[in-house]
């Protein structure tokens, strides 16, 4: 089953054709790794996935991209596409208020008011985000006074909160050390049955030891995508091989 | 931290146990179906030698797809390569007790002539080499694989000993001949597991030091 079926999409900033043709079936419960030298297009697909670039200026999107057989550039309400499409960014992003506020903040904004619920749903996503044992004594403090591996351990709660069918992570472990890393990857791998999780990475060794199915962009454009023990060890495409050998990009 | 590659890693290191067993258990069958003289024994070896080939290409498969994903590095990696290189030389064990059967399948219609008294010794040696050699690889006993190469000697020693045997029985009547033949490949087959078991203890010891016949590799 796919969480995402992308049809023939182009995205343009300004006279620049970002993507170009992108067609692309994401499958559900699966972790896709987006690989690629930087400025493929790899991170400004993911965005279309919950419409981050609507408020890019000049940003133009033709095709279509669905979720669960809906179109999301449709009538859909924008608010319900982020609920349902959660994303977690390079650089971790904590509000600045105590770790309690930062997971109750989503569920709250979606109406939920009682006490005993909020505490529930706090308690689950930090679970989900395997960082309850470290913080469930200190909920009160601000989330800024914790470690740069657990503040996108709970950016990743902060996201889970709201109950996301998909969760898309923008090279979530470039700006942590290899500790941090292992315990994000360790996360995504326990989260993949719940969850359609969607990955941007540099690393390429992150991609072979985490994805399911991998996709390799460059200039705007899918070159490659298919199992990923299948892509890394016998890529169809020269390019693909020449970038994940290391001899291009 | 590296939770599931560790689980992977301890899933690898049971399916080496597990062909460990089928081969122990073929190279003792084997040598059942010599003594008792059982064609149906010989031939239940023959037929389980695909079991083993089959776990090999398992083994094979787990590991390339471990260096594939997981670029293990320090003794992880030694382990992994190990490991890969141990698998043939099991695989090889596998058929010498299947060929070992097939000459037995040839002498179960035959009239016995003498029992030999070094071949039973060769093939408990071998067995104890081959369970001792797997043994040291779950334990990290470097001294334990050590001494698979002492035992080796052993069996060399026996080989010499049956070899003498079966001249001493063509000599006395040359129509033993294609029996004793037949004897000597098979005391033979045992001498060649105990060199696979040397080779296995060998890369038994790289897994855990790094050193590979006192060459450091890594």
């Amino acid at each position: 089953m796919n969480c995402f079926e992308i049809k023939d999409l182009h995205l343009y900033y300004g006279a620049f054709h970002a993507l170009k043709n992108v067609s692309l079936d994401i499958a559900a419960k699966n972790i896709t790794a987006f690989i690629g030298p930087s400025g493929c297009g790899k991170s400004t697909f993911l965005k279309t996935l919950n419409r981050m670039n609507d408020l890019v200026e000049g940003c133009v999107i033709k095709g279509s991209v669905q979720l669960d057989g809906e179109d999301i550039y449709g009538g859909i309400d924008l608010s319900r596409l982020r609920r349902r499409v959660g994303m977690v960014f390079q650089k971790p992003n904590p509000f600045p208020m105590s770790v309690y506020d930062n997971i109750a903040f989503g569920p709250r904004t979606h109406g939920v008011r009682k006490r005993y619920e909020l505490d529930a749903i706090v308690e689950g996503a930090l679970k989900d985000a395997a960082i309850w044992d470290e913080v469930k004594d200190r909920l009160k403090s601000p989330a800024l006074g914790l470690s740069g591996g657990q503040q996108q351990r709970l950016c990743i709660a902060r996201a889970l909160a709201v109950a996301p069918e998909v969760l898309l992570l923008d090279e979530p472990t470039s700006a942590l050390d290899p500790i941090s890393t292992g315990k994000i990857e360790e996360l995504l791998l326990a989260l993949r049955d719940k969850y359609s999780i969607i990955i941007v990475t540099h690393n390429m060794q992150q991609a072979a030891r985490i994805s399911d199915t991998t996709v390799f962009f460059l200039l705007g454009e899918i070159i490659e995508y298919g199992e990923t023990e299948t892509l890394f060890a016998r890529p169809a495409n020269k390019r693909t091989e020449a970038y994940i050998t290391g001899r291009f990009g | 931290m590296r939770g599931r590659f560790n689980e992977q890693l301890t899933e690898l290191n049971n399916n080496l146990i597990e062909m460990g067993a089928l081969i122990e258990k073929a190279i003792a069958q084997a040598t059942e179906a010599l003594e008792r003289r059982d064609a149906e024994v010989a031939r239940s070896v023959m037929e389980n030698d695909d079991l083993i080939d089959s776990k090999e290409k398992e083994i094979e498969a787990r590991c390339l797809n471990l260096l594939l994903r997981q670029q293990p590095v320090a003794h992880d990696l030694s382990q992994v390569s190990a490991i890969l290189k141990m698998i043939t030389d099991m695989e090889r064990i596998g058929d010498h007790a299947a060929d070992i059967s097939a000459l037995c399948l040839g002498l179960s219609g035959q009239e016995y002539i003498m029992k030999s008294e070094s071949i039973p010794k060769m093939a408990t040696a071998t067995i104890r080499m081959v369970t001792g050699s797997i043994d040291a690889f779950v334990n990290r006993d470097v001294a334990g694989a050590k001494a698979i190469k002492e035992c080796d000697a052993l069996v060399n020693a026996l080989f010499l000993v049956a070899k003498k045997e079966l001249i001493a029985l063509v000599r006395e009547e040359a129509a033993n001949g294609e029996w004793a033949f037949d004897l000597w490949q098979i005391a033979k087959y045992y001498e060649r597991i105990g060199d696979h078991a040397v080779n296995i203890a060998e890369w038994v010891i790289f897994a855990i030091t790094g050193q590979h016949k006192n060459r450091q590799i890594f």
